[in-house]
């Protein structure tokens, strides 16, 4: 159990139903779930498409409302999209009308934050993952994991307190998602912000989390947290180290397989 | 292909398909003996053109104005109808069905009656431009504010921007390649509907050229006129053309 000083976001019987149509009954999303993570944290939601991972992580976001169950963020309950929280997608969702820097500088223009102040840390930003000379280009000549770090320099740039992140690599190749996996880690190690980081990869999982919450789908649930106690910035090249992530990643496999035989 | 020798054949095809065309027209004129009252020849036209060389401009200037000016308030309707249709259920519900009736009415009927309300001058030629063109800048302008791509929606929802940010920001840029595509048939149907309103109750515009030249069987000056709207329709329909390529580059890219 966590200590109740350092939890950070509480997860408390949330459920979620989604509407099927008409004349069939409702589809259970999320039955249920409670989870507690600290200030801090690095935690990873895996398992199978169609666990609600991700309609957990919009709810935590306060993008979508559950059905029922309440979620805390700081002691306070969650009734909409906050300003300390910051949320990546699957795709880049960078706007093609401007470069990448003012991309980047969006949240600041949302939130009427001083831009002066903002486009040194942008800056700062691009420069840690590699793309500060791409400051001044357009979105559509940036790659596929350019593109994903321009979208992680701007859900950084307000320095939010929370990083909510779906799939964020999953549509990129594995040598670039490793790259990306990497950087993450350095970044995060650098601040030490609260993240909750969805996947469907078992290796990413444990690769990046402190903790990693395993889910069963219809109806998700959480099935299992594994903590992975291991030095970092992790990699899967370490020898020593790809000893514990194997087990770890052979656990969750056993897991998210068994269940599906059961 | 080189990008050179690539616009040397963009520009080579549609000359050599008007070569031809041409080429067609005088044949089959001098294959059926077609009287010139009926069908005149090319090089009749180009006379005609010729022979009105001081006259055509301020005619042609007259139909161009009355279709800018038609055009550019339906960009204002235009937009202004769809940003109420996109944003809101009931103006929907509401003001849509009204629309869509509104546009199956034969606009040539109303030309009559626009004379009689607004009188000879260039307003109800403008007017007539206005109801020709607007539906298709409705209706593409709200498709395009209803089409934002889904996580550019969630992007701009979890920075809980205001509505005003959001259209600002998002909606209505990621809306602007729907926009050109109604603002590119609009400005063909802008020319067609300034000939409309010249066809009544008019004392000038290439419109009334033409209606003039029926009544005395000068076909070659109707041909002339006609001839100088088509081009018009594409100066004004490329010229559209390069407005997007500057105003949304980044629609070639996705």
């Amino acid at each position: 159990m966590v200590a109740e000083a350092d939890v950070l976001i509480r997860l408390d019987g949330v459920s979620q139903l989604f509407a099927a149509g008409r004349r069939r009954p409702p589809v259970s999303a999320l039955e249920d779930v409670t989870l507690d993570i600290r200030e801090s944290e690095f935690v990873t939601l895996v398992g199978r498409s169609g666990c609600g991972k991700s309609t957990l992580l919009r709810i935590i976001s306060g993008l979508l409302e559950p059905t029922s169950g309440r979620v805390d963020i700081g002691g306070s309950p969650v009734t909409g999209p906050r300003r300390d929280v910051s949320f990546m997608f699957q795709r880049p969702a960078l706007l093609p009308w401007r470069n990448v820097i003012e991309n980047v500088l969006l949240p600041v223009e949302i939130l009427r934050l001083d831009a002066a102040d903002f486009r040194r840390r942008a800056h700062d930003l691009l420069e840690l993952v590699g793309l500060d000379v791409f400051a001044e280009r357009s979105i559509w000549e940036l790659s596929g994991g350019m593109q994903q770090r321009a979208a992680l320099c701007r859900a950084l740039v307000t320095d939010p307190r929370i990083l909510l992140m779906d799939e964020p690599f999953a549509a990129l190749d594995a040598l670039t998602r490793e790259d990306l996996s990497l950087e993450l880690q350095r970044i995060w190690d650098d601040d030490r912000k609260t993240i909750v980081f969805v996947t469907h990869s078992i290796e990413e999982a444990v690769l990046l989390a402190d903790r990693v919450v395993v889910m069963s789908p219809r109806p998700g649930r959480i099935t299992k947290v594994l903590e992975v106690e291991l030095p970092r910035p992790r990699s899967l090249g370490k020898s020593r180290e790809s000893e514990e992530l194997r087990r770890c990643s052979a656990e969750l496999h056993e897991l998210l397989f068994a269940r599906e035989a059961a | 292909m080189t990008i050179g020798s690539r616009r040397l054949v963009s520009l080579l095809l549609p000359t050599l398909a008007l070569a031809a065309a041409i080429g067609i027209w005088w044949l089959a004129k001098w294959a059926f003996h077609w009287p010139s009252f009926v069908v005149p020849s090319p090089a009749e036209v180009a006379r005609a053109l010729w022979n009105r060389r001081s006259y055509f401009p301020s005619q042609s200037w007259t139909t161009l104005v009355e279709t800018l000016e038609g055009f550019i308030l339906s960009v204002v309707v235009g937009v202004a109808c769809a940003i109420a249709i996109a944003y809101s259920r009931l103006l929907e519900r509401s003001i849509y069905p009204l629309l869509v009736a509104f546009n199956a009415v034969p606009k040539l009927a109303l030309a009559p009656i626009l004379v009689l309300w607004m009188g000879f001058g260039a307003a109800p030629k403008v007017v007539m431009v206005l109801l020709i063109c607007v539906f298709p800048i409705v209706l593409s302008t709200a498709t395009g504010l209803k089409s934002t791509p889904a996580e550019l929606e969630e992007l701009i929802r979890s920075l809980s921007a205001s509505k005003l940010q959001s259209f600002r920001t998002v909606h209505f840029p990621s809306a602007l390649p729907h926009i050109f595509v109604g603002l590119k048939v609009g400005i063909s149907l802008a020319v067609i509907g300034a000939v409309i309103g010249e066809f009544v109750g008019a004392t000038r515009g290439l419109g009334y050229v033409i209606v003039a030249s029926g009544q005395n069987a000068d076909t070659a000056l109707a041909f002339a006129s006609i001839v100088i709207l088509a081009v018009m329709s594409v100066v004004l329909f490329y010229a559209l053309v390069a407005l997007e390529r500057l105003i949304v580059p980044w629609a070639n890219h996705q």
